[in-house]
């Protein structure tokens, strides 16, 4: 069976994998990293979105062969023991998830749009969750949990 | 108490942390030694008689380790219906049985033949790929006027497909106040069917442990002990006892996961077949085919008024849609939450509603947010305004003019109505939604070419369904109470085991808030435990916005229950009499004194009685309460929608969209807040995007996120929300429920709006959804006249 070779969150890994296995089979079922979700099979949802080389990917459609030699980052190494990135504690500050089955990907794309755009408008959030999909929270408090991390990480960078 | 962490704070979710941290446990995230993995193979045809299934080449499929069929479920019963309707000439609905493997005939594209189960997931699909049926096909029913004229039927039992003809109020009074009116409203329309789409898809892991001879099942269940009850007792046969029933952190309801499916049963009776464990997870394009729809109802409609615009009387003439079988709780939901909503917040003296329910080749539509009520919100509050626009008056005053104002007040549909105050939420939506100033900005449009609209809606929402007396005499087949325990332990800390099932709705922080307020101790000594039938005693679960209401006020009882006993120990080590002993800030006080014991040192002494009244009170601090409701409870609200049209395109741009809701007394705004949020968003994508489409021959034509189309946050707006409060009158909470409200009452605010900005245009109604398609056509048509 061929394998892969990945960093994921910080770690290297090796992983024997069916060419056809996606990225998202190999994280949540061999790496037992389970914080990634699965909501639809046309890639449409974003549940399933992780960092790839720093940059959002939705992972059920990326075959596992893809990320040979990547560096990827989950939910669970987003941070560390009971600390939050700014992106999870703006999540819970503005009430942005309520069953938290879309919250993963949410989290791990608002914090690549604020890497790309450190002070989006709410038009430009807005287009950019596009291709996350919560049934929930009518997106409301997820819009105003970005504009509260985007300020907490501006402010941060400002006093760095 | 606003601040701290009691009753009225906002204080943030206790676990956020958990699914921020990708730490949440869902049913597909859990794995058993030795697990197998299942895969359906579902009908692709809406109906067919089953000819020979071939299963050859499937068996020689690697990894696979047994498949099923109908045949191996002979000794099984089908899935159960929970409400028996009874129609209008006495006779009970048609009931057919719902096989759990399609026997002899399969009757809705999605329905399962056949169960194939392998040591992968990707063995099991291979092996279902050759898995080789012949579907001898037959008419497919799916036009609901087309069904009751006769020729194909889905079942032997309804040849016309008729499941029940219902009926709720007086007719003759309706046609008599018809016969006075000034005018009469008529309206045709259509509540489109909907996916309800939970992001979390359903899955089930079934287990048997031959040594205890017990069975296990997860599930993405809202009410694990009603699967518990409706599985064990009616499918399977299993005793409580021997079957525990666990659903876990769950994704996503809203009515789509009450429902006992077919597929729980098979994981459950399967894995002991086999002797291992089991686990389904469905594809999304799996959900779309055999998820609960919801609405699908065909319309007609008529609402008299005297001269000066009183309503007198309303008649409604409904299809529903019931899908091929019966689900859990649909017979339920367009008649008693249906019918009974027709009285809105209005005065109507007279109501006829009729109901004919429709068997058809397609998915089974059962409850999703609101079930009913948003159907009977639309119906009348597209009437209300529309008859404002043929009378010439004012959307909002039309309304307030009809108005209840006594309260208790009966409806001519068989509820009471406990408390309420229109006019309060009208007032708060009409100056948030600066309602004076729109002329001005519909004005300002016009020279910029677009064309603006607001539309009103006023609902009324019937929550926590009950009492149990009075849904059994109506057909349910449970009781709709809920049950609590809370257990205190020796150093204080309390457990609390409640019925209610938190699949988003935040139980964990509002539940212990209630408890922390109640018993005076700090919110981190609560810990709130559900969704586990070995854990909690018994629970009908979260829908129809009852988790407050119905499970937070068994709660409470079994919190006074908690209290009154150690008033009693209090009274022993105080050496007062209890009628002395007040309860306040977590302490029993000897009235007038400052003698007193805390909250704390009376769990201790529950525990280690040594200085204790042991010949009267048994030791220990733990109580059970059931709380059965006297009534619903009635939340309503005012929203106002204003949008603006785009005519080159159709495109409807929702510029703001304001709610005012009385939901009775709050315990966590800010949770309250994110339930409307998620309801607006929900019944805005019911106005203008979501529709699910089945071709003539049964097709899903929807079936996916490619072709249904789910609200995105670039589709919506920011909401202005606010509350009013008048206090439910019969629970100690004074709640009333906030989970559905917001579907409910934003289509037709929507669609009013629509109709308004395109009221120049003759247009008096569009079906929902209102796509920039369909309103682009209807401009085309209407132009001409608009340009003159
Ligand atoms: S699972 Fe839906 S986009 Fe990846
Ligand atoms: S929080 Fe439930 S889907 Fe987003």
């Amino acid at each position: 069976m061929p394998h892969v070779t990945m960093e994921v969150n910080g770690k290297a890994v090796k992983v024997d994998v069916a060419p056809s296995a996606l990225l998202v089979e190999v994280l949540r079922r061999d790496l037992a990293l389970t914080g990634t979700h699965v909501g639809c099979d046309t890639s449409q949802c974003g549940a399933c979105v992780v960092h790839m080389n720093g940059a959002s990917v939705k992972s059920c459609t990326v075959l596992a062969m893809q990320a040979n030699g990547a560096k990827i980052v989950t939910i669970e190494g987003l941070s560390q023991g009971t600390n939050m990135h700014p992106v999870q504690a703006a999540f819970k500050e503005a009430h942005g998830l309520q069953c938290g089955f879309c919250t993963p990907g949410m989290v791990m794309s608002s914090a690549d749009l604020l890497a790309r755009n450190p002070n989006p408008s709410e038009t430009e959030i807005r287009s950019w969750l596009k291709g996350n999909i919560c049934r929930c929270t009518g997106y409301h408090n997820i819009v105003k949990a970005i504009q509260i991390a985007a300020d907490t990480m501006s402010k941060k960078a400002a006093a760095e | 108490m606003t601040t701290g962490t009691g009753i009225g704070a906002s204080i943030k979710r206790r676990e956020d942390f958990r699914f921020l941290k990708g730490l949440g446990r869902y049913t597909d995230d859990m794995t058993m030694p030795n697990m197998t993995y299942c895969v359906f193979v579902r009908s692709p045809v809406a109906h067919a008689k089953l000819g020979k299934i071939d299963l050859t080449a499937a068996s020689k499929s690697p990894g696979v380790v047994a498949i099923f069929t109908a045949t191996d479920l002979e000794a099984v019963g089908g899935v159960p219906c929970g409400w028996l309707v009874t129609d209008r000439h006495n006779k009970p609905m048609i009931e057919p049985k719902h096989p759990i493997l399609a026997a002899g005939k399969v009757r809705h594209v999605g329905d399962p033949a056949c169960a194939v189960i392998a040591e992968t997931y990707a063995q099991a699909r291979d092996a279902a790929e050759k898995v080789s049926i012949d579907y001898q096909e037959l008419a497919a029913v799916v036009d609901m006027k087309k069904a009751m004229l006769g020729g194909a039927a889905v079942h032997d039992e309804a040849p016309n497909n008729l499941c029940f003809d219902w009926e709720l109020g007086d007719k003759a009074a309706a046609d008599a106040a018809f016969a006075k009116a000034a005018h009469i409203c008529k309206i045709d329309l259509i509540n489109n069917r909907l996916v309800p789409n939970a992001m979390e898809p359903r899955a089930a892991i079934g287990a048997y442990d031959l040594a205890t001879e017990e069975h296990t099942l997860v599930t993405t269940s809202q009410n694990p002990h009603v699967i518990r009850l409706l599985m064990g007792a009616f499918v399977l046969g299993i005793p409580e006892h021997k079957l525990r029933v666990l659903s876990p952190d769950v994704g996503g309801g809203f009515g789509s996961k009450i429902f006992h499916y077919a597929e729980e049963a098979l994981v459950t009776w399967g894995a002991k077949k086999i002797g291992r464990p089991i686990k389904w997870v469905a594809e999304r394009s799996e959900s779309f085919l055999s998820d609960a729809h919801g609405r699908d109802h065909v319309t007609h409609a008529e609402m008299a008024f005297d001269k000066d615009g009183m309503a007198l009387g309303l008649k409604v003439d409904t299809l529903a849609n019931l899908g091929a079988y019966l689900s859990t709780f649909a017979p339920s939901v367009p008649t008693w939450l249906h019918g009974t909503l027709m009285a809105g917040q209005y005065m109507t003296p007279a109501i006829h509603v009729n109901v004919k329910a429709m068997f058809t080749n397609t998915v089974p539509v059962d409850a999703y947010r609101g079930a009913g009520r948003p159907e009977a919100t639309y119906v009348l509050e597209r009437l209300m305004s529309k008859a404002a626009a043929e009378m010439g008056m004012d959307q909002a005053e039309l309304r307030r003019r009809n108005f209840i104002r006594k309260f208790p007040y009966q409806t001519p549909v068989a509820v009471v109505y406990d408390t309420g105050d229109y006019d309060a939420h009208l007032d708060k939506a009409l100056a948030l939604a600066d309602y004076k100033g729109f002329e001005a900005r519909r004005a300002a449009a016009k020279a910029r070419g677009k064309l603006r609209g607001i539309g009103v809606s006023a609902y009324i929402e019937a929550c926590g369904i009950a009492p149990s007396s009075l849904v059994g005499a109506l057909g349910a087949r449970a009781g709709l109470y809920e049950a609590a325990t809370v257990r205190v332990n020796p150093t204080g800390s309390v457990a609390v085991m409640t019925g209610s099932h938190s699949h988003g709705q935040g139980h964990d922080t509002t539940f212990a808030q209630v408890v922390a307020d109640k018993l005076g101790i700090g919110i981190e000594m609560v810990d709130i435990v559900h969704g586990d039938t070995a854990k909690v005693p018994f629970g009908m679960g979260t829908y129809g916005s009852r988790s407050l209401a119905v499970g937070g006020t068994a709660i409470v009882e079994a919190l006074n229950k908690v209290i009154d006993k150690g008033r009693r120990i209090a009274a022993h080590l105080l050496e007062a009499s209890e009628a002395d002993i007040v309860f306040e800030n977590g302490a029993y006080q000897v009235k007038g004194t400052d003698r007193k014991k805390t909250f704390g040192e009376i769990a201790l002494t529950a525990y280690v009685p040594h200085k204790y009244p042991i010949d009267k009170i048994e030791p220990g601090l733990e109580e059970t309460a059931f709380y059965d409701p006297k009534n619903f409870t009635f939340p309503s609200g005012t929203y106002i929608c204003e949008i603006e049209i785009d005519p080159a395109t159709g495109e409807t741009q929702i510029i703001k969209f304001t709610a005012a809701d009385d939901f009775g007394n709050i315990v966590n705004p800010m949770i309250v807040e994110g339930q409307v949020h998620g309801g607006l968003a929900q019944g805005i994508g019911q106005a203008l995007l979501e529709n699910a489409v089945y071709d003539d021959n049964g097709q899903l034509k929807s079936g996916s996120y490619m072709d249904y189309c789910m609200p995105r946050a670039d589709d919506l707006p920011s909401f202005d929300i606010t509350t009013t409060n008048t206090p439910c009158t019969h629970n100690p909470l004074g709640v009333k429920g906030c989970g559905e409200a917001g579907a409910i009452g934003s289509p037709p605010a929507v669609i009013n709006a629509i109709c308004d900005a395109l009221r120049d245009y003759g247009v008096m109604h569009m079906d929902m959804p209102a796509t920039p398609e369909k309103i682009w056509r209807a401009l085309q048509v209407a132009m001409p006249k608009a340009a003159e």
